[in-house]
């Protein structure tokens, strides 16, 4: 009786399924597909190296430092950091009186409240304090980025498929959209060609984006004297953006090899218990007739020499 | 409890006699997983992953009760408190970590144990009640799964939770009064996190609760084994302990080994990057998809497209639950006598297509709902009921079974090609558990 229900119910389900298949096929088959733009004229991330990769990788400290200054001096301006606090930055290498400078000195206040008359006001940055955002609210940031909201960038690289091979390649990767041609050799159509406040970016999901090139040759003059070509900069500051999204990579890692050890070395002396409790003395003590007392064993090896089996 | 099978418990000491009379905890625990309990001889490592998913269930439990602790669920607030897990909580990257890839573990670790007992024909007489309730606990992992996605309050969790509350939107008549109630509102809001926190808090118990159900009813007939012939005496069995509980010992130190690696190496591999975006109620990712051990589901719900008497929408959600549902029918719609898929050529054949079946439905439960995927998943959405309500049913009724061997230790002793010459079962049962 079930089994006759769950037959007619299958027949159901198969039916219903067949009739969006047939219609799926058929759509398929008659409509013209048309390759969006979009998937044409996207591009996947670069394939970028960065000392941070694989299971042995750590962040290089004298790159992170220099991507928080690409951060400080060009992406700050716009793009909050609001997970990160001051004192996290001891992480990259700054001394403990740096820090408290680099905190004091933020271009930016963080909110406080007046002592005397309770208004609101703002006071300068201290090493406790989270990375204080660019604009008081949405809307302010819209007002002044064309409508467009800057994302909080502490866990850009977590956030968008690709990670900070992604990143740096976005920032590299403003091309003209009236000279650019795809791998295939193919023109931007007209119709979407960027608009108002628009910019072309074939890293970009929709390929418009709307932040304008933040980056150009030697827009910054590193610290340690490193030349600072768009590629560096945009590797850099990649780097940093990777370190404020995920700063316990390197406890992690480590923790994890300490880990990884401990386990190889108690799952191999599980293992040896397993076979010493199956194959040693104990098996045979608890039942003699198991199938590997010896008796039994001289058993099956006749038994397959008579079937002609080897081994 | 009693177990039927259990040997005698003889206390070893004054203080567990002492104790036993007082309360039969050794008793318990001598016949539920110690010496008391004998199990067939000729399990293979596929019978590990049972205990594997009780473990994974602890390591939930014991990562997700430390991080409650530092959880705040309220909506300003959640995303900015994992944050918070994560950079200033000693260890809360690794107690997040574990607790979100513990969870994929939780599901590998049960999704084969469930293909073990379609393999090899455990959810059969006399066990019909112990594949039921593993059932249950399956659909209570999924909602508490789903649940502990939208915690964090991401976009995945934020516009996840619309979808799958949504699901029930579908439903004629009740469906929108029914989604509002579930939600606290129109749109997952402040009161749909606060009480996905306190179930995900609660489930997780209630399947432990289950989980008990489960072993109990497992231990009245007792384990099944790879031959699927019933135990006859003494010489079938080896005690639970040391036995089993020395190969569990070694499977649990490979399925660690694996956990770590990715949650140490890898830990957002099985994740989605939009879901370190705060949800925002505005803005629509453009691809909404469900964690990995949703997949095959999501795919069978995608796969109508057309209005047919009832609307596309209805039909989804009906097949993403039949799915389920039909599973707990399998005892009934399968009665064929031989429960080891090793003796049933065809079955074994059909088998293997249903696992690459959910497979590709997996695949594509993943992708945009894009052509050709989803003429693809339709396909596979064909077979997969095809396979449990058409396919099983006649072959139970038509299929020529292997001769069984006569006895786990016959089969263990001899190895089993010699007796693999084929031969008609139909007029002749095999030994059933009332013998």
């Amino acid at each position: 009786m079930v089994r006759l229900l769950g037959i007619l119910i299958g027949l159901g389900f198969v039916l219903v399924t067949g009739i969006s298949l047939g219609w799926g096929v058929y759509a398929y088959v008659t409509e013209e597909h048309e390759e969006s733009v979009e998937h044409a004229f996207h591009l996947e991330q670069r394939d970028i190296a960065f000392s941070f990769d694989g299971p042995f990788g750590k962040y290089d400290r004298p790159q992170l430092q220099r991507g928080f200054q690409v951060y400080k001096e060009v992406c700050a301006a716009c793009h909050g950091l609001s997970y990160v606090a001051f004192r996290n930055l001891e992480d990259l290498g700054y001394g403990e009186e740096e820090i408290k400078a680099i905190a004091g000195q933020w271009q930016i206040e963080v909110p406080a409240v007046d002592p005397k008359t309770g208004e609101a006001s703002t006071r300068k940055a201290l090493p406790a304090d989270k990375f204080p955002d660019p604009y008081p609210n949405e809307v302010a940031a819209r007002a002044a980025n064309n409508n467009a909201l800057p994302p909080d960038l502490s866990l850009i690289t977590k956030a968008r498929h690709g990670g900070p091979a992604y990143i740096a390649s976005l920032l590299t990767g403003y091309r003209d959209p009236k000279t650019y041609k795809n791998d295939h050799g193919k023109p931007l159509p007209a119709d979407v060609q960027p608009g108002e406040g628009l910019h072309f970016n074939p890293w970009f999901a929709n390929l418009n984006i709307a932040m304008p090139p933040p980056l150009r040759d030697g827009q910054v003059t590193y610290a340690d004297g490193t030349a600072s070509s768009l590629d560096q900069m945009s590797k850099d500051v990649s780097a940093f953006l990777a370190w404020t999204a995920e700063p316990k990579l390197e406890n992690r890692k480590a923790a994890g090899w300490a880990v990884l050890i401990f386990l190889l070395f108690a799952t191999i002396l599980a293992y040896l218990a397993y076979q010493n409790i199956w194959h040693g003395g104990a098996s045979r003590r608890v039942r003699q007739t198991g199938p590997l007392d010896p008796e039994n064993m001289a058993k099956r090896d006749e038994a397959k020499s008579d079937a002609g089996i080897a081994g | 409890m009693s177990f039927p099978w259990a040997e005698e418990y003889r206390p070893k000491s004054g203080f567990m006699r002492w104790l036993d009379q007082r309360l039969p905890l050794p008793r318990l625990v001598y016949g539920a997983v110690g010496g008391g309990y004998p199990v067939p001889r000729n399990l293979n490592y596929f019978w590990n992953f049972g205990v594997l998913a009780g473990i994974a269930l602890m390591i939930q439990i014991v990562t997700g009760i430390i991080l409650a602790m530092h959880y705040v669920p309220y909506d300003q607030a959640a995303f900015r408190s994992v944050e918070h897990i994560m950079r200033d909580v000693n260890q809360g990257w690794l107690l997040r970590y574990l607790h979100a890839n513990g969870a994929a573990f939780f599901f590998i670790v049960t999704y084969i144990h469930i293909f073990r007992g379609l393999y090899y024909g455990s959810y059969k007489a006399p066990r019909e009640l112990v594949w039921m309730l593993g059932l249950v606990i399956l659909l209570l992992m999924m909602a508490t799964a789903f649940m502990g996605y939208v915690l964090p309050w991401g976009q995945m969790s934020f516009w996840a939770s619309k979808v799958i509350t949504g699901l029930f939107g579908a439903i004629p008549l009740i469906g929108e009064p029914v989604q509002s109630w579930l939600l606290g509102g129109y749109a997952p809001d402040q009161p749909t996190l606060n009480r996905f926190f306190s179930l995900h808090y609660l489930l997780p118990f209630v399947i432990a609760g289950v989980i008990i159900l489960h072993i109990w009813a497992l231990h009245i007939p007792g384990s099944s084994n790879p031959t699927g012939v019933d135990v006859k005496g003494p010489q079938d069995t080896l005690p639970f302990h040391p036995f089993y509980t020395a190969k569990d010992g070694f499977g649990l130190g490979v399925f660690l080994i694996l956990l770590a690696a990715v949650t140490f190496f890898a830990p957002n591999y099985l994740g989605h990057a939009d879901n370190y975006i705060p949800a925002n109620p505005l803005s629509t990712p453009s691809h909404i998809v469900p964690e990995w051990y949703f997949w095959p589901f999501y795919a069978i719900l995608r796969a109508f497209t057309v209005d047919f008497i009832l609307g596309a929408k209805l039909w989804g959600v009906l097949a993403m639950f039949g799915a389920i549902v039909l599973l707990f029918f399998l005892p009934w719609l399968d009665p064929s006598p031989v429960r080891s898929g090793n003796y049933r050529p065809r079955f074994k054949q059909f088998f293997w297509i249903l696992v690459l079946d959910i497979l590709v439905l997996g695949w594509c439960g993943g992708l945009p709902a894009e052509e050709p995927y989803v003429m693809i998943s339709q396909v596979a959405t064909i077979y997969y009921f095809a396979h449990f309500l058409i396919i099983l049913p006649i072959l139970s009724w038509t299929e020529k079974t292997l001769p069984l061997p006569n006895s786990i230790s016959e089969s263990v002793l001899h190895g089993e090609e010699r007796e693999a010459a084929p031969v008609d079962l139909s007029g002749v049962r095999p030994a059933t558990a009332a013998e």
